[in-house]
């Protein structure tokens, strides 16, 4: 993690609610968002458990409360889950699990010590809400293989009734006063916080209180490709090509049929996110935490002149793109941090498009659609294309849109490595940046850079100490 | 149309369209925050329940991070109206006169401010007063609502005894109510002042107010009930709260011991410590043993000489890369001389606006508040900490604390070898 004070000891989350009161999505989005701020997170949902188990669904009786074979198969399932836990947080290193589970009471004795235990519980009594939830959700399920609406609603509300029969909500005023918890009401309208008792709780609640469940879209893509991008060269503060101006009015047309209510756009604060945006015609919002990766001392190289002059440098950021920090600039891993507020604000918004940079947009990306750190620094995020996310059932239904505008291809796949590629001086250990180590002080010397205006090229007193 | 040129603005080096010459209009700055309406802020609770405490804090924080925000104290008003403080009985419920003069001092305060927000360009107003009556509250939400103002609870409810009896210590007794009184006839009186309004006491409710927006704070902080969160600047608002406590704690700030670039009076860069740096470190070292401070956390940023310092100490510590020093882009390591020679523009524009002027492709003071903004939510969560950093970004976490006003910040003296150790009392 890029902070200790993040997280001590494993946490573990306990879902808590009646069926369809939103405990997978909020558990599946929760999990992708720990994930990736850094934090590592697996879901364990015991209707997977249960499915394992009794291959297949008949109907409703099964969670009658008076079922006592049935009680035994989803106690076991129940134990089941909870060693499997135990192996994430204690063996694989896991930092939080989060457990779907229905009745509180009585397993939390059997867990051992150095855990954190918040409840995440989700109260909801408005039946239009239930009924949407039920039928985006569980018509589809693996329960419900023939698909018949007015079965499954029925069927399922049943279900519900079984539990309610039996179901304990967290009491904040007696019996659960000591319990670390949230419980969520109608769908984010009221919330009742008890006991934060560490970072990671609070961010988990500041988290939950922020997103929202409205039908929206957001819109990435880059900028217009730019000047730089035609010559090959990384960062800068470049205008648009005449190619990218054109994207920006093809960009213009294409917004304009999609017909959005209430559009924000965001830009960076680099001229050529801003120029893109110009050209819409709206109004925009320029935010400098969009701005793209800064590569410290390669800004406004190519990459041939990077691998000729830093060849180290070169050969470890292909070994291990998401961690390696430029020198004197960032890593991915830094961006995902820089980039936390805007994902925190996507989620309290509507319909946005987010115009920015490759870079970025592939942290972005990877938020939406649960991209690890591994695959982040490679997705395709191509200029000229827009990438429209809509909120769906437990994920995002992702649609690319190729504006027919020609433009250069940024692309670097991640080259295959062999011995003979790493530099000498390195092993094959992996290196990192983000942490101080003695070497790293000759590495961080800045290049002055000469693209601002009203700035004269800079004079230096001797030759600039050579990386490496 | 063509889409309109940009134009650098030099102070800030943000890229502006402009239209003949003149900055135009579509392009916003994300500040911290955008608030599209002005939002009221209501204090709720009986008196000794720390709304005061959270309105000050409240409005230290709004203003550090951008967002011009102005506290409004009944009690204050009253103070001024009726020169000498006699006794509680001045709220007793039927105190006709008390009750005249109290509704007079709400109502100029309502009015100070409806200035505030329409007129001198306020975000945030935050009304301290108990507010303990639903009717008080819906004269004060359709106040809001005439003006356009987006309306906020903030209800503090504590039974806790021996909390209530420390407040009244900490804030009650060095009043000016009391000025004349001894602690003992203070207390007795201010109990007395607390039951006037008992009985007329009306908690926000689940189920009566569930259409405000609101957050009710229990026993300082041991749980929140939070309702209809409209906007960005509520969500920043409830999370800030919820971050929040009053355990008593110190946080020592200083800078990294002296640097081989500060030797040459070079600004930036990641050099290492000079040997008289290496002496601060082990001063620092024994000074914080003999400090004997319980379970105190360690704060660096990523860059080397803050590290050094921090090793002598020989104790854990953790490195933030939002910690690392402003960065003065393409002046990095350079003397100011030189600075001047170079970039004789920079150099003037930098004295003209020193918190907004950002070096280019660096930072500004402005940049920096955002990017430690963080670190200051962390140090409200913790306890005892020491942050070893460096002079720009200690100005900004010491302007947060002393509640120092942008034109002030980046002037105020953080000199080397200098520990700040900052401890709360009563209201700051």
């Amino acid at each position: 993690a890029w902070a200790s004070y993040m997280t001590n000891s494993p946490t573990l989350i306990v879902m808590i609610g009646l069926p369809a009161r939103g405990k997978t999505y909020v558990s599946k989005k929760l999990t992708r968002y720990l994930n990736w701020i850094g934090v590592p997170t697996k879901v364990f949902n015991l209707g997977v458990y249960r499915r394992e188990a009794v291959k297949s669904y008949k109907s409703y009786d099964f969670f009658r409360h008076d079922n006592k074979e049935a009680m035994e198969i989803r106690k076991r399932c129940a134990l089941v889950a909870l060693e499997d836990v135990k192996a994430y947080l204690l063996e694989e290193c896991g930092q939080i699990a989060v457990r779907l589970f229905l009745a509180k009471h009585g397993f939390t004795s059997g867990f051992c010590a150095a855990q954190g235990v918040f409840f995440v519980e989700s109260v909801c009594d408005d039946p239009e809400v239930i009924a949407a939830n039920i039928l985006e959700v569980k018509v589809s399920s693996p329960d419900y293989p023939e698909r018949n609406r007015e079965n499954v609603m029925d069927d399922f509300l049943k279900r519900i009734e079984c539990y309610k029969v039996t179901y304990q909500p967290l009491d904040p005023d007696a019996y659960d006063k000591d319990l670390s918890f949230i419980k969520v009401i109608n769908v984010g309208q009221r919330f009742l916080v008890n006991r934060v008792q560490d970072y990671i709780q609070s961010k988990i609640v500041y988290y939950l209180m922020n997103i929202h469940v409205q039908p929206r879209t957001i819109y990435l893509c880059r900028h217009g490709e730019s000047e730089y991008n035609l010559v090959g060269k990384i960062g800068g503060d470049s205008g648009l090509s005449p190619r990218g101006k054109q994207f920006s009015q093809a960009l213009k047309k294409f917004i304009e049929e999609q017909e959005i209510v209430d559009l924000k756009v965001w830009t960076s604060q680099l001229k050529r996110t801003i120029q893109t945006a110009e050209s819409l015609g709206v109004t925009y919002e320029q935010w400098k935490i969009l701005n793209e990766i800064d590569a410290g001392v390669c800004e406004e190289m190519t990459y041939a002149e990077i691998e000729a002059k830093y060849p180290d440098e070169f050969a470890l950021r292909d070994q291990e793109k998401y961690l390696y920090r430029y020198p004197g600039g960032e890593s991915y891993q830094d961006l995902v941090q820089r980039l936390e507020p805007v994902i925190m604000e996507l989620e309290r918004q509507g319909n946005v498009l987010v115009i920015s940079h490759q870079a970025v947009m592939r942290c972005l990306v990877a938020y939406f659609l649960d991209k690890s750190a591994d695959e982040l620094p490679y997705l395709r995020c191509p200029l000229h294309t827009i990438l429209k996310l809509t909120p769906v059932a437990y994920g995002c239904k992702v649609e690319t849109i190729t504006l027919n505008v020609e433009a250069v291809n940024t692309h670097r796949d991640k080259p295959s490595l062999n011995a003979s590629n790493l530099p000498a001086s390195q092993t094959p250990v992996r290196m990192r940046r983000n942490s101080f180590t003695l070497r790293a002080s000759a590495d961080t010397v800045k290049r002055p850079r000469h693209y601002s205006v009203g700035s004269k090229p800079l004079d230096l007193l001797g030759p600039l100490p050579s990386l490496e | 149309p063509p889409a309109r040129e940009l134009t650098q603005n030099p102070l800030q080096k943000t890229w502006e369209p402009y239209d003949n010459g003149l900055p135009a209009g579509h392009s916003a700055q994300r500040g911290v925050c955008m608030t599209n309406c002005p939002t009221l802020i209501v204090m709720v609770g009986l008196p000794a329940r720390g709304k005061t405490y959270i309105s000050k804090k409240l409005t230290r924080y709004l203003n550090w991070i951008g967002v011009p925000t102005k506290e409004f104290n009944v009690g204050q008003y009253r103070r001024d109206l009726v020169k000498k403080y006699k006794s509680f009985e001045f709220f007793l419920p039927d105190n006709e006169e008390g009750l005249k003069i109290r509704k007079q001092c709400a109502l100029a305060a309502l009015n100070d401010v409806r200035q505030y927000l329409s007129e001198e360009n306020g975000h945030v107003a935050v009304f301290d007063a108990t507010n303990t009556t639903r009717e008080r509250r819906e004269t004060i939400y359709k106040f809001g609502e005439e003006n356009g103002y987006k309306t906020f609870f903030v209800e503090s409810v504590c039974v806790d005894p021996e909390v209530i009896a420390a407040n009244i210590v900490q804030v009650k007794l060095g009043s000016p109510d009391y000025v004349n009184c001894s602690n003992d006839e203070a207390t007795e009186d201010f109990m007395k002042r607390i039951e006037c309004y008992k009985n007329s006491y009306e908690t926000l409710d689940e189920t009566l107010d569930k259409d405000l927006s609101y957050i009710k704070i229990m026993d300082v902080g041991r749980s929140y009930l939070v309702n209809r969160v409209m906007d960005h600047i509520q969500s920043r608002i409830v999370y800030y709260l919820m971050n929040i406590h009053v355990t008593p704690r110190s946080i020592y700030l200083c800078r990294h011991g002296e640097s081989e670039l500060n030797l040459k009076g070079r600004i930036g860069g990641d050099p290492g410590l000079s040997v008289r740096g290496k002496e601060f470190a082990k001063s620092l070292a024994q000074f914080i043993n003999e400090q004997n401070i319980k379970d105190l956390k360690v704060w660096t940023s990523q860059m080397k000489r803050t590290i050094q310092t921090a090793e002598a100490l020989g104790v854990p510590y953790e490195q933030w890369k939002v910690l690392n020093e402003i960065d003065a882009g393409v002046c990095e390591e350079m003397t100011y001389e030189e600075i001047q020679e170079n970039y004789p523009l920079e150099f003037a524009l930098r004295d003209q606006d020193k918190y907004r002027y950002r070096y280019p492709k660096g930072e500004s003071y402005e940049d920096l508040v955002q990017r430690l903004e963080p670190v200051i939510m962390e140090l409200e969560r913790q306890e005892n900490v020491l942050v070893i950093c460096h002079q720009a970004v200690m100005r900004c976490l010491l302007a947060y604390f002393l509640d120092k006003p942008a034109e002030q910040l980046p002037y105020l003296k953080c000199p080397l070898h200098t520990v700040l150790k900052l401890t709360p009392v009563a209201y700051g």
